[in-house]
């Protein structure tokens, strides 16, 4: 066990460091720092840089066009950006279905949507769960039917993200409604979000977002060599692709930046004499949260050190997401009391930008509110968190 | 950071679990041990190289690490053994190592590899809560060395120790961190009175009166006055080592719920089937993984951090550790129901080490309340 990090991995910080200063824009970084709403413009803009620098796809293998980091350089590319203000890396192309393609895709598939992936031009929607299918994935009823060169889907997905601005989508579908078991029909297609029949309709959400969408499939031609891997294993791709979404979902960097931000917060909010820093209690509740996140980012590093004690291997990404998740979901409560009735005052302009002159608060508290209220769902998304609490029971008591 | 563990480190952690299952019953752990069969474990720890585990090899020692000292107190943990490592070896041992005159390390350290001295610390007052300004005790200095006057109420996990390692005023007022001494006391001194009791994990525990006893210069740790420092430190590395000694209980605790789940059977299936109990095993589980990562974390900072991140992590794992372990305690109790608070139950025993774990040098409460005035001071 080392303490200190090697001279590459800490000229590798330098190295990322005066990246993310000469390159993320003063404005982007404002909006990220403060909870603002982002558009799709805002994040390609980043990842546009990135991918000059050939860094828009951490987790990629030089192969496929990553850096080929190490687990070690990834978290400390990780690190740098959240402390910076950088925008999160939106998962679903890159995290998600990348890793799916690479592992099981065609030649074609490959060479087709992965330089995309990486150059932001085509954006991905996840078409997995259904109204009647939420955490019992294998029950969903979107059907693909082969006609000649094409599979007829008819279906209705829901939950999808920024499916409002992607230009594909990738979907479980049934291609086998007499099979013995509801997993074994199922397979993994990639859709034209711009076909004929498909309708997407965003759902806005209690903190006045619309990033989460309906999806609508009525009668929608699909090629077949939109067909990733086999027919009718589909299941096990999907299981592929949420484990590796499980690991990024735990949001460390994300807990590290809202928890400096909690602490700037109380030593800007004034109380009587002194500021929120100067109450023991709020001082409490920071340092506890610490404690936490302290054993969260440790955890985080440990599953990627060699010839580790896991009581339960296998179970360490449903560990990181229920405690991370929790964790995240605690640190902005703690944000929202130290904003205390500052973050009241709410309209959809002061959580796009910040500013709103009818407001009587300043930007700082601008979207403390919907931000709390926002990070329910990760408790929700990704298998909910008493899905993981069965799987991490399981593998004791199996 | 980097938590990697080699071969060779494996394979201490396997011998030493091997060992513990050999030698300490899992059916008679925590009972309390009389002095024969303390002295007979003492020689065994030995025997196995763990007493001489961090010191230099020219004093009996192997010069192994932090990281060794962790994987060895996990495994201790798990079998409520090891009375006497952590005081003794982790913290006077590594001490004297390296701060105690050559009289008194060439003398002593050699005897606690062999299994032939026991050693131990009285750094911690019923009320000090970790604060270790206020020692209770008095060193006068005199031509030929000092003279010590006072009481120690918690000379750990040893009934009658050889030596004790102690901080004394020398200077200063209580609450000043300056005018602090350690002292090497040999316990055979004229004035030394050690009064045995035994603490609630069933373990060896002394106070110790000290009656103007006189000890040389020899007997001297580090620079009179200035050992604020090395006793922080000191006490680091014992949170450091209690720290893996509690993951290893916590892990226990784990495997003996889930084994009575899985075989204890109510509404004709067994309870391992009911979800109210699965989820709060799997709460059992994250606590366990996240304390040991802190565990390893304070390992590594005790061996190379500078001082005020050290007390970062130390205050953290503390802080989180000492709460992990109740909850699953509390838990692991519930969860065996009604035996679950019997004495021939193994979960109490574990439970209440747990409990003596976390109020050793500041509690969770204490250690939080420690992070949290280093945030208010920015």
């Amino acid at each position: 066990m080392r303490y200190r990090y090697t001279a590459e991995d800490e000229a590798f910080r330098e190295e990322v460091r005066r990246f993310i200063q000469e390159n993320l824009d003063p404005e982007l970084k404002r909006k990220v720092e403060l909870g603002l709403r982002l558009d799709r413009a805002d994040y390609v803009k980043w990842y546009n840089r990135l991918y000059e620098r050939g860094w828009a796809t951490p987790n990629w293998p030089k192969e496929y066009g990553g850096p080929g980091w190490t687990h070690l350089q990834r978290h400390i590319f990780d690190e740098e950006c959240q402390l910076a203000g950088a925008p999160r890396i939106i998962p679903s192309g890159i995290n998600m279905l990348g890793p799916v393609l690479m592992a099981f895709g065609t030649p074609a598939q490959k060479e087709r949507y992965l330089p995309a992936i990486q150059r932001s031009e085509i954006w991905w929607g996840q078409g997995f769960s259904e109204p009647e299918s939420g955490s019992d994935l294998a029950s969903l009823r979107t059907t693909a039917v082969r006609d000649g060169d094409h599979y007829i889907v008819n279906g209705h997905k829901i939950w999808t993200s920024y499916a409002h601005f992607c230009e594909m989508l990738f979907c479980l579908v049934r291609t086998d409604p007499n099979a013995a078991k509801p997993q074994e029909g199922i397979s993994f297609l990639l859709i034209d979000a711009k076909s004929p029949g498909v309708t997407i309709r965003p759902i806005r959400m209690l903190d006045g977002g619309v990033d989460l969408n309906e999806v609508f499939l009525d009668n929608v031609r699909v090629p077949v060599e939109n067909l990733v891997g086999e027919e009718n294993k589909g299941w096990s791709y999907g299981k592929y692709l949420l484990g590796h979404e499980r690991t990024g979902i735990a949001g460390i960097g994300s807990c590290k930046q809202q928890l400096a931000r909690a602490r700037k917060l109380a030593a800007t909010q004034r109380a009587g004499d002194s500021t929120l820093l100067g109450d023991p209690a709020i001082r409490m509740r920071l340092a506890e949260l610490e404690a936490e996140l302290l054993a969260l980012e440790c955890m985080g590093l440990r599953i990627l050190s060699e010839n580790q004690d896991l009581h339960t291997p296998g179970v360490e990404a449903s560990i990181l997401k229920v405690a991370g998740t929790e964790l995240r979901q605690r640190i902005y409560e703690l944000l929202l009391d130290i904003a205390g009735p500052q973050a009241l005052p709410f309209s959809e302009e002061a959580v796009q930008t910040g500013l709103d002159p009818a407001l009587p608060v300043e930007e700082l508290y601008a979207a403390v509110a919907a931000n709390t209220l926002d990070v329910r769902k990760v408790s929700i998304y990704g298998g909910t968190n008493e899905i993981q609490r069965n799987l991490i029971a399981r593998a004791v008591l199996a | 950071m980097d938590f990697s563990l080699d071969q060779e480190q494996l394979a201490l952690r396997d011998a030493v679990r091997r060992y513990c299952e050999g030698t300490y019953p899992a059916h008679e752990r925590g009972n309390p041990e009389g002095p024969e069969l303390a002295a007979t474990r003492w020689r065994g720890l030995a025997d196995m190289g763990l007493l001489g585990l961090p010191l230099p090899a020219e004093l009996g020692g192997s010069a192994l690490g932090t990281t060794e000292i962790m994987l060895v107190s996990q495994e201790l943990g798990r079998s409520l053994g090891g009375m006497g490592f952590v005081p003794a070896v982790v913290m006077a041992g590594q001490l004297l190592a390296e701060a105690a005159s050559p009289d008194i390390s060439g003398a002593w350290l050699p005897r606690l590899a062999e299994g032939h001295a026991r050693l131990s610390v009285a750094l911690s007052m019923p009320e000090a809560r970790g604060d270790f300004t206020r020692p209770a005790v008095r060193a006068e200095r005199r031509a030929s060395g000092y003279v010590l006057s006072g009481h120690k109420a918690f000379v750990l996990e040893a009934e009658r120790p050889d030596l004790v390692v102690l901080a004394a005023r020398t200077g200063a007022a209580d609450g000043d961190p300056d005018g602090l001494t350690m002292f090497a006391v040999n316990t055979a001194l004229a004035g030394v009175r050690l009064v045995p009791y035994r603490t609630l994990d069933g373990r060896e525990c002394a106070q110790l009166h000290l009656d103007t006893v006189q000890v040389d210069t020899s007997a001297l740790i580090g620079n009179p006055g200035e050992a604020c420092g090395l006793m922080r430190l000191t006490a680091d590395r014992g949170i450091a080592a209690w720290a893996a000694e509690a993951v290893g209980a916590i892990e226990a605790l784990i495997d003996l719920t889930a084994e009575h789940l899985k075989t204890r059977r109510q509404f004709g299936a067994p309870l391992a089937r009911f979800q109210a109990l699965q989820h709060r095993v799997a709460d059992m589980l994250m606590r366990l993984e996240m304390a040991r990562s802190l565990a390893c974390a304070a390992a590594v900072a005790v061996a190379e951090a500078p001082d005020s991140e050290r007390r970062r992590f130390i205050d953290s794992a503390k802080g989180y550790i000492g709460k992990a372990g109740r909850e699953v305690g509390n838990a692991a109790i519930q969860l065996h129901g009604g035996m679950g608070m019997t004495e021939e139950c193994r979960v109490g025993h574990y439970v209440k080490r747990l409990m003596v774990l976390d109020q050793l040098f500041g509690n969770a409460t204490d250690h939080i309340e420690r992070l949290a005035a280093r945030i208010a001071a920015g």
